[in-house]
């Protein structure tokens, strides 16, 4: 028996008394699948001896031995399977001379094949060089190295998912940029390009009293006006109201630029769900690959949990000390499990009717954190507009206090759910997982509070000539415009006065003073889950303010800049890594999954806004249209006759993939009924959904159907192997009588099964 | 100096190349770190293939590795002697292997050398109870870590004799999302 490796040596004692095992099909294509080609089995017992170091008593040093092997020539059946050198599991040495043999090897091809060879050789070591350069170009590479290095991969990928909005921001900015910037500012500077300016017609509705301060305006006042967008910075590109352009006029064509801003909205919507549909896709299939992972916990653990890159003795420290929580985690969480299985029916009610209580003292509080906001916004709606002659502080907190609303319930609410939660009497993954869920919940649901308030402001009840109230908002979409981008002002001024004035002082405090409290108080940990909420919450009022104010993506771009240097000075001078490790294979998922709750919340109210309330009159570039949505179908109408029927015909064909196509298309571009719009979107996020599952359950079931087929090998070798034992048993009862040998092909009698030579010489005793 | 010092000829950068994860420049860059290690020792010049090693003391001292719990194991995997005492070409070799380039297959089989302590070919209970001592310290009583490495054996052994051989071990692993972001030294 060909004596292999010790490592697939199935047996304690090291000889192999299993042959049987050792010649199944799927066993053997495991061994050539691992045996590094051109070599022989000599060859390679030595060379795998010398690495092991070994058991056995012809290495005393083991590459010594294989360099004394000679140089057996290669049989022309072990070919290479073409496997890079450096692949192979061997030492410097032995790579190069499999390299030198199949140069050799190759010296034997023909010309052409060697070109070809030596051509993808050059292309491929192009193509590493080129990755390396490209790489070293991106974004902050050196500062994401260092905190690599410090605080291990977690904390990583909070930092490169910043990065990755970053770009988003930024891409977005670009878009909106050249289509809907770009031709009004040549349009104004260029003398042979003109402008056609909307105007709505006239009428009480497009009466749009100028907000700018009148007269000498004090510097206070300046920074009320940056800080709100009111005033100066009102009629600027800034906000949608400035748009007010209907056509431009360029020499061979028009540009038609309400078109163009809605398609811009759109487009930018679409473009942020592919690219993190994308970015999440790799994620998603790891997800479900390690949905087993509740069965290999433990070995994830162990074998995957120490961080290599670690360099800094701190971070080595807490790393050991994570696992450990970890691995502690784990085994209290198993005991856990048993004592939930043996709980006695009255206290599984007991357990039960608290949870129920405590989840409705939840939405309680939900429920009148909402409320505080709405009722905070419609009270500086109304007082904004009463408050002339106010204070500046004072002015500044009626301007700001939805947002001060907004935080404070942010702030209040984690502490609350995670008080409260340790009462549920769940396990700890769970608990973890379900505060978070609330905490993302509050998040992004307050914003949409926040817009239903001014919603039921803007639009009017009863009696509306304009279709919203032009009276107290001319141009409503300014208007909301600058409560998103109040909101986005007042994040970044949290995030940069927390740092500030709560996390340097606190590590001042708690390196220098010794008392109890602040012991207790502890080092600042960096978590994880509430920096991505953060930062999602930012993303999410940039996807809805962008329609309404489109340089807030480059204003976000900005944001997201400082962001990253100020999160990175207190990472690094602030915090210790926190206790609970966050694995960055779930965690990049959890990211992308909460950006796409964003985006969702997002896409809402902005496609409710296009296509249901009415646009303003006064101001922006939708003046002459109903609703922002109607400038397609009637761009649609004015096509030529061709276009319109390819396009009717694109939305009648029964596309395999978008079934949705068919039911809002048609009504959509040529009707004016146009609910279905908002279907769309959420017809689209479950085709992406499926269309990633897909991918993922693609993979599992290629491995199974592998499996599978090697399962079948095994089973066809072990009949053929059992058919023969029998052939041999009744040969044996015969033999004595006939003498009879039974040798080569025979067919059995019993499953028509042809017999093979065997492999292992059945002794029989005479 | 004004003259340029060759450390390694055309064609052996090339071969280096091709037989690790690296391009020319961090090898030339690898030299230097392996060079620093011990300046007296190692020739700046490397053209005719000088048989320098390394002890294993000077390598684990090294930044990349000195915090790893598993730093004696890992450079006595990639030795020639199974002590520990790299020359050159392991040393580049082990920190191709270890590179975030190198293919999950590879650093498979290299993790499963690492973590055999005893060096039988198997990760046997002793082996895993080692591992999760190198990881925990003190802090987990003696039955914690046992009950630990049973919950591993449970989890990864398929054949059931209570030892992991290298296909147990690589199942495991692939199913193991985090290795391939963990098993990787920045250099």
């Amino acid at each position: 028996m060909d004596a292999v490796d010790a490592v697939f040596c199935p047996n304690r004692s090291g000889a192999v008394s299993n042959p049987l095992l050792d010649q199944l099909p799927s066993y053997q294509s495991l061994l050539y699948r691992r045996k590094s080609s051109g070599s022989n089995s000599t060859k390679r017992r030595s060379i795998s001896r010398g690495r092991y170091g070994s058991t056995s008593s012809h290495s005393g040093s083991g590459r010594g031995a294989s360099l004394r092997t000679e140089e057996r020539p290669m049989p022309a059946r072990s070919v290479p399977d073409h496997r890079l050198a450096r692949e192979l599991p061997l030492s410097l040495e032995e790579k190069r001379r499999y390299k030198e043999q199949r140069l050799q090897q190759h010296g034997e091809l023909s010309g052409w094949a060697q070109w070809r060879l030596s051509s993808r050789h050059y292309l491929k070591r192009l193509k590493e060089e080129s990755v390396e350069a490209l790489s070293a170009l991106q974004l902050w590479r050196a500062d994401i190295h260092l905190i690599e290095g410090m605080f291990g991969t977690g904390i990583l990928s909070y930092f490169s998912f910043l990065r990755f909005l970053v770009l988003l921001n930024f891409v977005m900015f670009l878009l909106m940029f050249s289509f809907v910037m770009l031709p009004i500012i040549t349009a104004t500077h260029t003398t042979s390009v003109n402008s056609t300016f909307a105007n709505g017609g006239g009428g009480e509705c497009s009466v749009y009293p100028p907000r700018d301060r009148q007269g000498l305006v004090n510097f206070h006042q300046h920074i009320i006006d940056l800080l709100s967008g009111t005033g100066f910075l009102e009629q600027t590109y800034l906000f949608y109201g400035y748009y007010k352009v209907e056509n431009i006029h360029f020499l061979s064509f028009s540009y038609n630029l309400p078109l163009a801003y809605l398609l811009c909205t759109i487009t930018y919507l679409l473009l942020s769900l592919l690219w993190i549909v994308k970015r999440s896709a790799t994620g998603f299939k790891r997800k479900l690959v390690q949905d087993e992972e509740r069965f290999q916990s433990f070995c994830n653990k162990v074998f995957a949990g120490w961080d290599f890159c670690i360099t800094n003795e701190n971070a080595a420290r807490l790393k050991h000390s994570s696992l450990l929580y970890e691995l502690k985690t784990d085994l209290e969480e198993e005991r856990i499990r048993q004592k939930m299985a043996e709980r006695s029916r009255k206290e599984k009610c007991r357990i039960y009717s608290l949870r129920i209580a405590l989840n409705l003292f939840v939405v309680a509080v939900l429920v009148c954190c909402f409320y505080c906001i709405y009722s905070a916004t419609i009270f500086s709606q109304q007082k904004q507009a009463q408050c002339q002659k106010c204070y500046f502080i004072v002015e500044l907190i009626i301007e700001y206090l939805p947002s001060i609303v907004i935080t404070l319930a942010n702030f209040i609410t984690p502490i609350i759910f995670s008080i409260i939660i340790s009462f549920e009497d769940y396990s700890p993954a769970f608990e973890i997982r379900f505060t978070l869920m609330r905490c993302v919940f509050m998040r992004l649901a307050s914003i949409g509070v926040l817009l239903f308030s001014l919603w039921s402001q803007i639009t009017c009840g009863e009696v509306c000539p304009c279709g919203y109230n032009h009276k107290v908002y001319p141009c409503w979409e300014t208007h909301v415009g600058q409560e998103m981008y109040k909101l986005m002002m007042f994040d970044l001024l949290i995030i940069a006065s927390v740092t500030v004035f709560v996390e340097f002082p606190r590590k001042i405090l708690v390196n220098h003073c010794n008392c109890g409290l602040v012991k207790w108080w502890g080092q600042q940990e960096f978590a994880i889950p509430q920096n991505v909420l953060e930062i999602v919450y930012g993303q999410t009022i940039c996807w809805i303010g962008t329609f309404y104010c489109p340089l807030m993506p480059a204003i976000n771009t900005i944001k997201y800049f400082l962001v990253f240097y100020i999160k990175k000075v207190t990472l690094v001078n602030n915090c210790r890594p926190a206790s609970r490790p966050f694995r960055a294979s779930s965690s990049t998922f959890f990211f992308l999954a909460v950006l796409l709750i964003g985006l969702a919340l997002a896409a809402v109210p902005v496609v409710v806004s296009i296509a249901q309330i009415h646009s303003s009159r006064a101001c922006g570039p939708f003046v002459n249209f109903t609703t922002s949505w109607e400038v397609v179908p009637r761009t649609v109408s004015q096509l030529p006759q061709g276009l319109m029927a390819f396009l009717y015909t694109l939305s009648s064909e029964a596309f395999a993939v978008s079934f949705f196509v068919i039911t809002w298309a048609r009504p959509v571009l040529f009707g004016p009924d146009d609910q279905n719009i908002h279907l769309f979107l959420a017809y689209g996020l479950a085709m992406f959904y499926v269309i990633a599952l897909a991918g993922a359950h693609k993979r599992v079931i290629n491995q199974l159907r592998e499996q599978l087929a090697m399962e079948g090998r095994d089973k066809r070798f072990l009949i053929q192997k059992l058919c023969q034992a029998q052939a041999d048993l009744s040969a044996h009862s015969s033999r004595s009588r006939s003498g009879l040998s039974y040798r080569g092909n025979q067919k059995s009698s019993t499953s028509g099964v042809y017999v093979v030579r065997p492999l292992v010489q059945y002794e029989t005793q005479a | 100096m004004g003259s340029k010092h060759t450390t390694f000829r055309d064609d052996q950068l090339d071969e280096y190349q091709d037989c690790t994860f690296f391009t020319s420049k961090e090898i030339l860059r690898l030299h230097g770190r392996f060079r620093d290690l011990a300046p007296n020792i190692v020739p700046m010049d490397y053209t005719n293939n000088p048989d320098i090693t390394l002890p294993s003391s000077v390598i684990t001292a090294m930044p990349e590795l000195k915090e790893n719990p598993f730093r004696h194991s890992i450079v006595e995997a990639f030795s020639e002697d199974g002590k520990g005492n790299l020359s050159f070409n392991d040393f580049v070799d082990m920190f191709s292997v270890l590179s975030e380039m190198a293919p999950l297959d590879l650093k498979i089989i290299y993790a499963f050398k690492i973590y055999d302590f005893n060096r039988d070919g198997f990760l046997c209970e002793k082996d895993v109870e080692e591992t999760v001592h190198r990881l925990t310290g003190e802090e987990l009583r003696p039955e914690e870590r046992r009950l630990v490495s049973q919950r591993v054996m449970e989890e990864a052994d398929l054949d059931g004799d209570w030892k992991l051989s290298l296909i147990d071990f690589e199942n495991m692993i692939s199913k193991a999302p985090d290795f391939i972001s963990t098993f990787h030294v920045r250099i």
